[in-house]
Parts: structure tokens; sequence; C-alpha cells
């Protein structure tokens, strides 16, 4: 009897994805790839179910289906993807709430995976160089998707608390990269001309997006839940190794750049966001400023993973297709 | 792990097979292409004109490696360094002591009194070890949280080999084997005015010591002399820097009045001397807990730096001679 294993947030690059490879794992009998919107592109031998995680119903997807394996993509990262910031929180918050009420009731779901990111640790000049998982925030985000994955976070929690038995775990993703994920990061990257804060420069991690999905899959196909002794989710950062400045990757880019001082950086950031440019919170725009490195010590001892691009090799593996390119690069 | 983990075993898993993955394979090559192999012209060497060119050349495409912490080794040596040397040579005139108290390998926590206004001894410290020492070893210094919030000067200090003086950093850097400078007066100890000069002030929490004693890694309390004199602080004008948000504003005999010529320092001579090492391995990690211990640690060192200030200045003489 193989694995039943449902993905949400499937109508995005990566979800989608996730599901096609899922779908292609040994041992894997059906994947059920969720989503309110059915994806555009090619999820391989997965079954959409078009299902709004907002919506109880979900619960009878997961006793019918006999689901044992539940991967949670279905955070989404910017407003333009949800059709504003209040439907945004609600899918994130709310969908979140509703999956893991489905996930309480089912009898047969083992082992639920949350993709998270770094972003729960916010970011700021008091910040110590590398954020383990056990640290906690210096300065906590207060928008957008970090604040929704603080949120998520925290309901993940004290799922774990009343249900102890279900193998949870929470991946803090570094920014995802590569030559086909299109994310704020990659659309504020190729602009024309980027403005940058002034007097600041910003210390990233890059998680190419094979590595992303092949963490991922790693996590959910592990063939029985390792060594225990966790109290709540077993938390992971992810993140390739090294670290680059956002005017070093700017400079691999060949981009112009305009620095702004940083009290008119908001201001930006809306005018950005209104002319459909770039969706850049204030929150992001602080990270343009500052940055921020996680630990990914944990990843190797206690999972044995190592990623196959360190943070370098992972913007080349953007760079290169983009270099002396001028302008957004074509959704894909 | 599971048999078929597909993070490490490409032969499984079709994305993450490199033959059949060009961009990756691609990428690796550019990385492989920026790598500029272990850095050389280390010290007194300053670039030739075409060496230099290449060098602007290599770093306008972003082609250079940072640390973790931001640092920026090649930024550091071949730019930055190039700087000062002028003014701890021929103006400071640093003569250094002691330098077999600081090792070749390992880390060593390097702690030091401060002094002069704005913080030129640490930057004469670094560039001591940088061109004096051996090894040519980097100095890591941990910095105030103020440091990183100001535009240019927190960049500036992460590039070169700063980060923040919080106890995670300083162990990661410890126990990954740097050699971690420290100011445990900071602001106390620049900002102090000239008629309290080599007097140290108070040694902050102790968080050094315990950060030591959890590495296991040797303190060397080092004495500065000579930067006391670069910037005589006659007084300080509190309203004025609660007015622009600064620690302190100095009135030196030549700042403000001067302007701009102002900033210059005055030409002192200067004697740095890295002091007898004190063992902490002897200790365990669980001594770092011990408040007693960490506060009398904390006073030998401070007096070791003190007794040494003291013979220094008799032992330089005049300080503009």
């Amino acid at each position: 009897m193989g694995r039943v294993v449902l993905v949400t947030g499937v109508s995005r690059y990566l979800g989608g994805r996730m599901a096609a490879l899922l779908s292609q794992q040994p041992g894997v009998a059906e994947v059920i790839a969720a989503d309110v919107v059915a994806p555009g592109h090619d999820i391989g031998a997965a079954r959409f179910e078009r299902a709004d995680i907002r919506d109880p119903a979900l619960a009878q997807l997961l006793t019918v289906a006999k689901v044992d394996t539940v991967v949670h993509m279905g955070v989404i990262a910017t407003p333009q993807q949800a059709g504003g910031r209040v439907p945004m929180k609600e899918i994130n918050v709310i969908g979140t709430m509703q999956l893991l009420a489905a996930c309480q009731r089912s009898s047969t779901v083992r082992r639920l995976i949350v993709k998270s990111s770094a972003g729960v640790y916010g970011c700021g000049p008091r910040d110590p160089a590398m954020f383990t998982e056990e640290d906690d925030p210096v300065s906590p985000p207060r928008s957008g998707w970090a604040r929704d994955c603080v949120e998520v976070e925290g309901y993940v929690r004290s799922f774990t608390r009343r249900r102890a038995d279900v193998d949870t775990t929470i991946l803090r993703f570094a920014n995802v990269i590569g030559p086909r994920v299109r994310t704020a990061m990659t659309s504020y990257l190729t602009l024309p001309l980027v403005p940058t804060v002034l007097g600041h420069d910003a210390r990233l991690q890059w998680v190419q997006e094979d590595d992303l999905l092949a963490v991922l899959i790693a996590v959910s196909m592990a063939s029985d839940a390792p060594a225990t002794g966790h109290r709540g989710p077993r938390v992971l950062n992810v993140a390739g190794d090294g670290v680059m400045m956002l005017s070093q990757c700017l400079r691999r880019l060949d981009r112009p750049v305009i620095p702004v001082p940083a009290g008119f950086s908001g201001v930006l950031g809306r005018m950005l966001r209104r002319g459909g440019l770039v969706d850049l919170t204030a929150d992001e725009a602080r990270f343009l400023a500052y940055g921020r490195g996680i630990d990914t010590t944990a990843l190797r001892t206690e999972l044995g993973l190592t990623l196959r691009h360190t943070t370098e090799e992972a913007f080349e593996s953007f760079a290169v297709p983009k270099r002396g390119q001028v302008g957004p690069h074509a959704r894909t | 792990m599971p048999a078929h983990d597909p993070v490490r075993d490409p032969a499984r898993d079709p994305v993450r097979d490199p033959a059949r993955d060009p961009v990756r394979a691609t990428g690796a090559a550019q990385v492989d292409a920026y790598r500029t192999g272990p850095s050389q012209a280390v010290g007194p060497a300053v670039p030739a004109g075409p060496q230099m060119r290449d060098l602007a050349h290599r770093r306008a495409r972003g082609a250079y490696q940072v640390d973790e912490f931001g640092f920026d080794a090649e930024f550091t040596e071949r730019l930055i360094a190039p700087l000062f040397r002028p003014l701890y040579r021929s103006w400071f005139r640093v003569a250094v002591q002691g330098l077999p108290n600081v090792p070749d390998v390992g880390g060593a926590l390097l702690v030091a009194n401060h002094s002069g206004t704005i913080a030129l001894d640490a930057i004469m410290t670094q560039l001591a070890l940088l061109d004096e020492h051996p090894a040519h070893r980097h100095l890591r210094m941990l910095g105030a949280d103020l440091v990183f919030q100001t535009p240019f000067l927190g960049t500036l200090a992460r590039r070169t080999g700063h980060t923040l003086a919080c106890a995670a950093d300083a162990q990661r850097l410890l126990t990954q084997g740097a050699l971690v400078g420290v100011w445990p007066e900071g602001f106390k100890g620049v900002g102090k005015r000239y008629h309290e000069r080599y007097r140290l002030t108070r040694f902050g929490r102790g968080g050094f010591v315990a950060a030591a004693l959890r590495a296991g890694v040797p303190i060397i309390p080092t004495a500065i002399v000579g930067a006391e004199e670069t910037y005589p602080m006659l007084a300080d004008a509190r309203p004025l820097a609660r007015l622009l948000g600064l620690p302190y504003f100095p009135i030196t005999p030549t700042f403000p009045w001067l302007g701009p010529l102002g900033a210059i320092p005055l030409p002192s001579r200067w004697i740095i001397e890295f002091g007898e090492p004190i063992r902490t391995d002897g200790y365990s990690e669980r001594d770092a807990d011990d408040a007693m211990l960490v506060f009398a640690l904390t006073d030998t060192v401070r007096e070791a730096i003190q007794e040494s200030l003291y013979r220094l200045l008799i032992q330089r003489g005049p300080a503009f001679g």
C-alpha cells in the first residue's frame, strides 16, 4: 500500500512541481494536488482537486482519500498572487487553520510538512549574524508574508500539542531563486533600475529551486519518523551555504542601481507596488537594508541533508540566463 | 535517511542529475570562474597598476566572496589596509610588542583599551596583526549595535571584519578559530575626555569573558598607547550630541574650530602591546555561567591592561616626540 500525499498551493510554480515530483516517487500511490484555482502547468500524475483550503469540505477529502502525508505549500508570498492583502491573509492564516483542523480530525494523517520562511526571524541591525532554529527574532516581522508565516507556525505548534503522534516538520527557507521560479525578489533584481537603501547592504542567502523541492521531498518521503525527542514540531532552516551581499548580486547581474535614503524606502516600496512592478512590503524593504543569515547546521546533522547548490551557485543558476538582459524577465 | 534520499543521490533523481541539468552546470562553472584562489599580497606590497585595474574590474562584476558575517577579506586587504598604512607607519609610527603572544592559528580573544574619540585604535590594531604578525592574521571585531544602524559605517564595518557584539556572534567566530578583538569600554572609552586619558572605564558586563570561557580560547590583554592623544577631547557638547543622536559630541583643540581640518588626528607616537595570554582551557563550559568567576577574570584582564598602559607610557616618553 503506497503513500497518499496531499499537496496544497499547487497552482503556483513550486507547488505544481512538488506535486509532479511526488507523483514520480517510488512508494507513492497517489498525489492529490489541491488549490483554489487550477494550475496552468503540468502537475504530472498528480490528481487535481479544486479545494478551497478555507472550506471545511477539505476534511472530507482527507478522509475519503486516506491521505497519510500533507505537504502544506499554500502560504502565499505576495498580495498580487492572492488578489490583495486581505484575501492573502485569509488564505494564509484561515486556510492553514482549516487544513490543520482537518488533519487533527483525520485518523490517517501521519506526517505534516509546512513550508515556511526565514522571514519569521525578522531583520534588523541588532540581529546575530546567523539565526539558529532556537533563536527568537530580535526585530519580529510586522507585516506581509513573514508575519503570516509567524502566525502559521503558531497554529502548527498548537496542532502538534494536540496531535503529538503526527510527525510535523516546519521548513524555514531562505529566499528561493533559480532559472524558473519567480518571486518578489527575482522581479526586484531584474528591475531596469534597481533601488537600494543608501548606505546599507544586505547579507543574503539563496536556496536553489531544485534544492527546495529536494528537501521537501526528502522530508516527505523519509521512511519513518527520525529520532523523536522533539517537543512540538521539528523546525529546520534551509539555505545554500555561504552568504552574498545584495550589492554583489546586483553587480553580477550588471544592473544599474539607484540608492535611496532609508527614510524614503517606504514611499519607494509603495510606488513600486502600485506600479505593479514589485510586491515589496515595508518589512521587505527593511530586508534590503539589513538582510539576514540562517544557520543550517541542524539540516545537516539532524537530517543528513546537504544542498547541491551553495548560495552563490544558486544565484548563478538564476543570473546566467539573465545576465545582460534588461527589463523584467518572462513569467513562467 | 532513506536510501532514496534525492538530495544526496543524483542518480535517483532526474531533476538533480548534473548531466541533465545544464543550468546547474553553467552556474557552477560560472562560480568557479569567480574564485580568486587564496588571497595573495598580504602586507606591505602595494598592488601595481595593471594588477589594481584587474582587481577593480573583477570587483565591479561582483566577483569576490564574503563570509557569513559579511567580511570581505580582499576588500579589507587590498583596498582599506593601503589607505591606513601611511597613517600607521609615518604618522603614528606604531611600535608593536608581544606579537608571539598572538597564536598563528586558532581562536583567541584580544581585549584592548578603547580611546581617541573615533575608533582609530581598532583599525591600527587590525593593521598591526595583518602586516606584522608572521601569520598575517585578520582581526575580527565586535561592535556596538549603534554601528550597524548607522548608514555607510555599518556596511563598512561588516565588510572589514566587524560583527555585532553579542554572545552568539562571539561564540561563532571563536569556535571557527578566528582571532576576535573586543573593546569592552565601548563608547565610554572612546568618548572619555582628555584629562581621564589612560584610565580604563568600566569593562562592560564581562560578556567577552563568558564567550572566551565557552569557546575555551585564551584571552590576550592588549594595551594601546597613543590613541588618546589623536583627538584630545577637551569637552563633550552633550546638548549637541543629543540633538544629533550621537553618543557624544567632541570638542578638541582643532574640532570643530578648524572645520574639516579638525578631522586630522594629531601625530602621536603609538605602542601596541599584546600581553601574556590568560588561558581559559582549564575551565569547563559550565564555568561561563559562574558570575563570580566571570567578574574575577574580567578584573584580571582589566588590571593587566591598566598596568601595561602605565608601563608603556613611561617607555614611550613624550606623546609627540
